[in-house]
């Protein structure tokens, strides 16, 4: 378990506030004619401005119930943001760093929350909140809205990957699936039923939750020792549970068995792998579901092609000790320029509502964090996946959590890309040695 | 008899100009005009260029991160001592080098072909052919480099299937999973996007070889290449260098069709590319903005070479001489 010693957070000075305040002025007057016909607080109603990440149209709906639940009080608008959780998290920043008192509420990808509370981007959030929004809430889910021992964000739809395998390869492979199976397994079927693996060795952040996902599983983290001072983080790459993540990567990239383009492949490209004649196993989100539904509707794939889908729990990597899964999702902030705070965290309580995660796993197939959302009969019918969705998150591992995650798994990916050339003596000694220089500032990314 | 003596040729007589404690009023007040009408442009121009550049290296002396404001620290030089020590620089600096050599290089070829082309082409069908050429330059470049990842693109693309024919191309071929087949598309791209505006520059520069001249050498009996090599090719020489000048300069900041096609993989990252990865993935202004004092200086480089190293006139160029 890595430890973790954290100073308290900064506040800001009179300095850089007044400085932050001419120049929030300065693009104000820009602004404020272009702006003037969206004003806040028309009629006197408060107007939340929600940055939500893209979707089907999920969270707009839930802003509109929100709106209409809290008679009059506020209204809630949403903006969306760029597609790329990296992008979401650079637009949000810039603006946080000049004081931007438009955004309320923020969708949060998990891996930025450090970040954003160590910057004091957020607004503290009240004790009698955080008791009722982390009520039945998966622990995976919590950990992922915490920071330095304190709920920062409010935990709203939980993701996790799952083993999905098509039920007649597995059989043909002779694997028992109601028991926990290992990489090594899934390898030798595939190789034997001769089908397609799907992972994400794209140089993208799918590529560092793969990893993550490896390491956890081995009994190790990326970090191993936290600490808010950049110099004194020590990762744990070259641990054993380090290496033999490495070698498992490294193994599956060169089995034969993960397509020709692997060094490419993100989520999206690894579905449609899945649901080519030649798919077999891949780990994954559960957005591939409902993706092969709709393509059944399209008349580009076959029922009986979704009929065979089946989903576990995530590989392990050593067969006695217990998987950890990708933990992801969207947690929502509150800005700490926000003009209407007390409003913003009573909307992100309707928001969150058990009803409102329910509609938004079946509707948008986004997995609610609230524990109870999986025993309603609505979602068992629209995800038959839903228990094990439940079982993985509650044995998912979130990343790395430090205020500069960016550099961490920029420096992962750097080194460990592509995944089929991986060393496992040299990679990880290598990836610690770059993601060093660079936390200390010697290096570039 | 009385006789007339022409002036010798060349030696044509100029006003002698006043000493400027001479300067007429008129002249006073025509400066005066001058300053005022180029005033507030020179003003805007210093706003929006001088200013972020001088504050660009202000901040590249700086450890200065976005979201540590409170902690940030002169530090000199070393930021600039970080990068020159970075092999990961230098080796975007060769990337970024062979990015631009082979696209202008390519586009210079490309683009005279296609200045021929407009210029010799019917009349009625030359605006036509114009905004036909022009439309490449037209697009985005972020929607030009999308639209050339998608044919590529080894789930979605059409070239592999179309080109299984040629040889190392089948429908397994990952164009972005290798260096030099993710700098062909990238190099491609640009090519596609940024010959049309070469070609204008040409274009501009063939119109103005005097006809006259070309006759002359026809009677003279020279043929199409000769008339080239000595008549088209020398009178554009001032047209060529300003059109290489402008897309020297444009290629060595690559960035978007790199952003969108391989986000740096594969050792694709050009020093832009870094430059966004220093100031806004890890949003370190200081080294960030170091990098990108470096690329303004590398461009300054460059136009410097161009203009004093090749004699480019850019006056001349535009027909004012």
């Amino acid at each position: 378990m890595p430890s973790t010693e954290f100073p308290p957070r900064r506040a800001r000075t009179g300095r850089s506030r007044g400085l932050r305040a001419l120049g929030a002025g300065a693009a104000a007057v820009v602004l404020a004619s272009g702006l003037a016909a969206c004003g806040s607080d028309d009629g006197g109603v408060p107007v939340l401005n929600w940055y939500i990440n893209p979707d089907s149209g999920g969270q707009a709906e839930i802003a509109s119930r929100c709106t209409d639940a809290a008679e009059g009080r506020y209204t809630i608008s949403t903006s969306v943001l760029p597609r790329e959780a990296s992008a979401q998290r650079e637009q949000l920043v810039r603006r946080l760093a000049a004081n931007d008192a438009s955004i309320d509420i923020m969708s949060l990808d998990p891996p930025f929350i450090p970040e954003f509370a160590q910057a004091g981007f957020l607004a503290p959030v009240p004790d009698d909140v955080a008791q009722r929004v982390t009520e039945d809430v998966v622990d995976s889910a919590i950990a992922g809205s915490t920071w330095d021992d304190e709920l920062v964000t409010v935990p709203f739809w939980a993701n996790t990957q799952l083993l999905w395998y098509r039920t007649s390869v597995a059989e043909a492979a002779g694997l028992d699936m109601s028991q926990p199976v290992t990489w090594d397994q899934i390898v030798q079927a595939a190789q034997d039923q001769d089908v397609l693996i799907g992972v994400q060795g794209i140089r993208a952040e799918a590529l560092t939750v793969w990893f993550n996902a490896l390491i956890e599983s081995a009994g190790g983290s990326i970090i191993a020792e936290n600490s808010t001072d950049p110099e004194e983080i020590q990762l744990g790459l070259t641990s054993e549970a380090g290496v033999r993540a490495a070698e498992v990567m490294r193994d599956i990239s060169n089995s034969g068995q993960v397509g020709p383009a692997l060094s490419t492949a993100n989520e999206d490209s690894t579905a449609t792998g899945f649901e080519s004649d030649q798919g077999g196993f891949m780990v994954n989100y559960p957005f591939v579901y409902p993706r092969g539904l709709a393509a059944v509707e399209a008349g580009t794939l076959d029922q009986a092609t979704v009929d065979d889908y089946a989903a576990t729990v995530y590989p392990r990597v050593d067969a006695d000790t217990e998987a950890a899964p990708p933990y992801g999702g969207i947690n929502l902030g509150v800005g700490a320029f926000s003009e209407h705070p007390e409003l913003a965290y009573e909307a992100t309580e309707c928001i969150t509502s058990t009803e409102n995660q329910a509609y938004y796993f079946t509707s948008n197939g986004n997995p609610a964090s609230d524990s109870t959302v999986y025993e309603d009969p609505e979602v068992l019918e629209a995800f038959p996946q839903a228990p094990v969705i439940l079982e993985s998150l509650e044995l998912a591992a979130p990343r790395p959590q430090t205020p500069y995650y960016s550099e961490v798994s920029g420096g992962l990916q750097r080194e460990y890309h592509p995944t089929a050339s991986i060393d496992p003596e040299q990679t990880p000694q290598d990836a610690t040695e770059l993601i060093e220089a660079v936390l200390r500032k010697e290096q570039l990314l | 008899m009385s006789t007339t003596t022409l002036p010798p040729a060349g030696k044509r007589t100029e006003p002698v100009s006043a000493p400027d404690r001479h300067t007429s009023d008129r002249a006073k007040s025509e400066r005066k005009l001058g300053w005022l009408l180029a005033g507030p442009a020179l003003a805007v121009m210093l706003l929006v260029t001088a200013y972020p550049i001088a504050q660009a290296f202000y901040d590249s002396l700086f450890d200065y991160r976005l979201t540590d404001p409170e902690n940030r620290s002169f530090t000199g030089l070393s930021n600039y001592l970080v990068i020159l020590t970075d092999s990961l620089w230098w080796t975007a600096v060769g990337v970024t080098a062979l990015i631009t050599v082979v696209t202008v290089a390519v586009e210079l070829v490309l683009g005279f072909a296609l200045a021929l082309v407009m210029n010799k082409a019917l009349q009625a069908i030359r605006p036509v052919l114009r905004a036909a050429i022009l439309i490449p330059y037209a697009v985005i470049t972020v929607v030009s480099a999308f639209a050339w990842q998608f044919a590529f693109d080894i789930n979605t693309g059409f070239v592999n299937s179309w080109f299984a024919w040629l040889p190392g191309v089948d429908t397994t071929t990952d164009w972005f999973g290798d260096f030099g087949t993710s700098l062909f598309v990238i190099c491609l791209a640009e090519i596609w996007k940024t010959t049309p505006f070469i070609s204008l520059l040409l274009l501009a520069g063939l119109a103005q070889v005097p006809e006259v001249l070309q006759e002359a050498a026809k009677v003279d009996g020279a043929t199409w290449w000769q008339r080239m090599r000595r008549v088209t090719l020398p009178n554009m020489k001032a047209a060529i260098m300003v059109a290489l000048l402008f897309r020297t300069l444009d290629a060595f900041r690559v960035f978007d069709s790199i952003f969108i096609m391989t986000a740096g993989a594969n050792g694709t990252e050009s020093v832009s590319f870094l430059a966004y990865r220093q100031t806004i993935s890890r949003l370190e202004i200081g080294l960030g903005s170091a990098v990108s004092v470096l690329l303004f200086l590398f461009v300054v480089l460059i136009a410097f070479l161009f203009i004093k190293g090749f004699k480019v006139d850019l006056a001349q160029a535009r027909g004012e001489r």
